[in-house]
């Protein structure tokens, strides 16, 4: 009894503010979604799914999202495949502690100054002025979705690296040992033993950066200069400037579906893939 | 192999660096190298609006990192060993927390906070009517609670994991020397999770410190230090603003290598070996 009420005690402060921070505003956004634009902008109450049918008006940043998302996620897991499998297998264990920190710690500096050296990067005066130092003639690279994907990439390597090195790490060494006994050449052990073993966290490290890219607003806003933009820059214009909530209530609820969807097939991939879900430190 | 990791480390380091280097540019001019020079890092620490928004920025980071270190602590010591449906919950909450996008629960945050302070505004002038009746707004506090629900998931996390490799029998073994629980929490308990604490309050600082996007939505009128870059970067490229970058990079390093170092040091002194 007495347990329970220390139990109580202890959880009471945290509860009430996920309630009223979490679980009250996210239920908030659901019934705007089905309210409807004031004369003056905000909101009325309503019930209807008016909001939902005109979600094509924002089809464009949908599908930007929709593109850019899965080729910048595809993008990093291919840079980010290599580098892990080097610090797990090839690296000794006293220098891999301090590569993985240095892997680590820049996901958790701002990405906002980081997008900030790409605009300085790829702006004017940056590459683009190099190349053409070079010869190679005028380009542009600020503002495009070369730009965009840039930005995607270096903002979010560190997140796909980790769960594969981790995946990857556990990955028991005599098995390719016992590859390489059974006359098997390096690129075929790495093929049939390695990776297969790395699926788990390739598709831990694929789902984390797919569902955070799904929800961006920073990069596309600092390297896409408006042209490129994503669900998350509809949303800042439908909140901030245009003020309809109701509408860009919906697109959030929209938003939130799409990633539950992706956190659902992650699931049952990984049930089929079979892999243990291993806990991922990222911090 | 080598080279390959070192060419991704330049990628992930170098442009950091750029920022770092120009902010020491003596020119006017952001891009091009005219001699060294710290006059750039005086001109911002000289800025009233800089100088305001860092207090800002300040103030919250550590006022939420605060109230999600001990609310999350308590949490996390409460749901240490729990089953069953409530603890079902508190998962569930705690993925939804860290999970759904920045920018969704600030959209949230704000229209639910707006309406509740339009309901609430009202009765509190009826309450108090000579004028003087306190009016609730997006600013500060709504800035401190919104941060402060991110970081307690923080905080839960990292303590949950050092709570699970904890030995079980330190404390059994107090409680059998008749030690009251209290006491034990004290002696025992504390000692070991302390770091993991303190690493939480560190993530804690630095994600408050460097958000952009629920402060964005919530800050009301309120400016942080990322507001005030943000809306200055859109105004062009400065030398002042690498400086402030460098600044608020540099600071967020000191603190993400010391939280890291903790959470390392303290996992090995807990006997739960790894990285």
């Amino acid at each position: 009894m007495q347990r329970r009420l220390a139990t109580s005690v202890l959880l009471a402060p945290a509860g009430l503010w996920f309630a009223v921070m979490l679980v009250l505003p996210l239920c908030f956004v659901l019934v705007f979604s089905l309210g409807e634009r004031g004369a003056a902008g905000g909101y009325v109450p309503a019930f209807t799914f008016e909001q939902y049918a005109n979600l094509p008006a924002r089809g464009q940043a949908f599908l930007n999202t929709l593109i850019l998302a899965p080729v910048g996620t595809l993008l990093a897991l291919l840079i980010a495949y290599p580098l892990a499998y080097h610090l797990a297998q090839g690296v000794g264990p006293k220098w891999r502690t301090m590569l993985l920190i240095l892997v680590i710690v820049p996901f958790w500096t701002s990405i906002l100054i980081r997008s900030y050296a790409w605009i300085f990067l790829l702006g004017g005066q940056g590459v683009p002025a190099l190349i053409e130092w070079m010869g190679f003639g005028a380009v542009r690279l600020i503002n495009t979705r070369f730009a965009v994907l840039t930005g995607i990439v270096y903002g979010y390597l560190p997140l796909m690296v980790l769960p594969i090195y981790v995946s990857l790490e556990r990955l028991d060494r005599r098995l390719l040992e016992a590859s390489a006994d059974l006359g098997a050449p390096p690129l075929r052990s790495f093929l049939q033993v390695a990776l297969p073993l790395s699926l788990p966290g390739v598709a831990t490290g694929c789902m984390l950066v797919f569902i955070l890219l799904m929800g961006e607003f920073l990069i596309p806003a600092m390297l896409g200069g408006g042209k490129v933009f994503f669900i998350g820059n509809a949303l800042v214009d439908l909140f901030l400037q245009s003020r309809n909530w109701a509408f860009g209530a919906a697109v959030a609820v929209t938003l939130v579906a799409i990633m539950l969807g992706t956190v659902t097939f992650y699931l049952m991939l990984m049930r089929r893939l079979g892999g243990a879900r291993g806990n991922v430190d990222l911090i | 192999m080598r080279l390959y990791a070192l060419a991704v480390f330049g990628f992930l380091y170098l442009p950091i660096a750029i920022i770092a280097l120009f902010s020491f540019n003596a020119g006017r001019h952001a891009s091009q190298f005219a001699g060294f020079s710290t006059q750039w890092y005086g001109k911002a620490l000289a800025n009233p609006f800089v100088m305001e928004a860092l207090w800002t920025s300040v103030s919250v980071a550590f006022a939420s990192a605060l109230i999600a270190s001990v609310f999350g602590t308590m949490a996390a010591l409460a749901l240490q060993g729990m089953r069953g449906r409530v603890r079902a919950i508190a998962d569930a909450l705690i993925y939804i927390a860290v999970m759904v996008p920045g920018i969704v629960i600030g959209i949230a945050t704000l229209i639910a906070l707006v309406t509740l302070f339009g309901w609430i505004n009202p009765l509190l002038a009826r309450l108090a009517p000579e004028g003087a009746a306190p009016q609730l707004g997006m600013g500060h506090g709504t800035l401190i609670a919104a941060h402060a629900l991110f970081s307690m998931a923080l905080v839960i996390l990292i303590l949950r994991a050092r709570l699970e490799g904890m030995d079980r029998a330190l404390i059994e073994a107090s409680a059998d020397l008749y030690a009251p629980p209290l006491a034990t929490f004290r002696q025992v308990t504390l000692p070991m999770i302390f770091p993991g604490i303190l690493a939480g309050f560190l993530l804690s600082f630095t994600f408050s410190f460097d958000d952009f996007i629920i402060a964005f939505f919530v800050a009301g009128s309120e400016t942080t230090l990322p507001i005030y870059v943000f809306s200055s970067i859109r105004r062009g490229v400065t030398p002042e603003i690498n400086a402030i970058g460098t600044m608020v990079l540099g600071a967020s390093l000191v603190l993400l290598i010391a939280a890291q170092l903790i959470l390392r040091r303290g996992r090995r002194a807990a006997g739960k070996d790894g990285g």
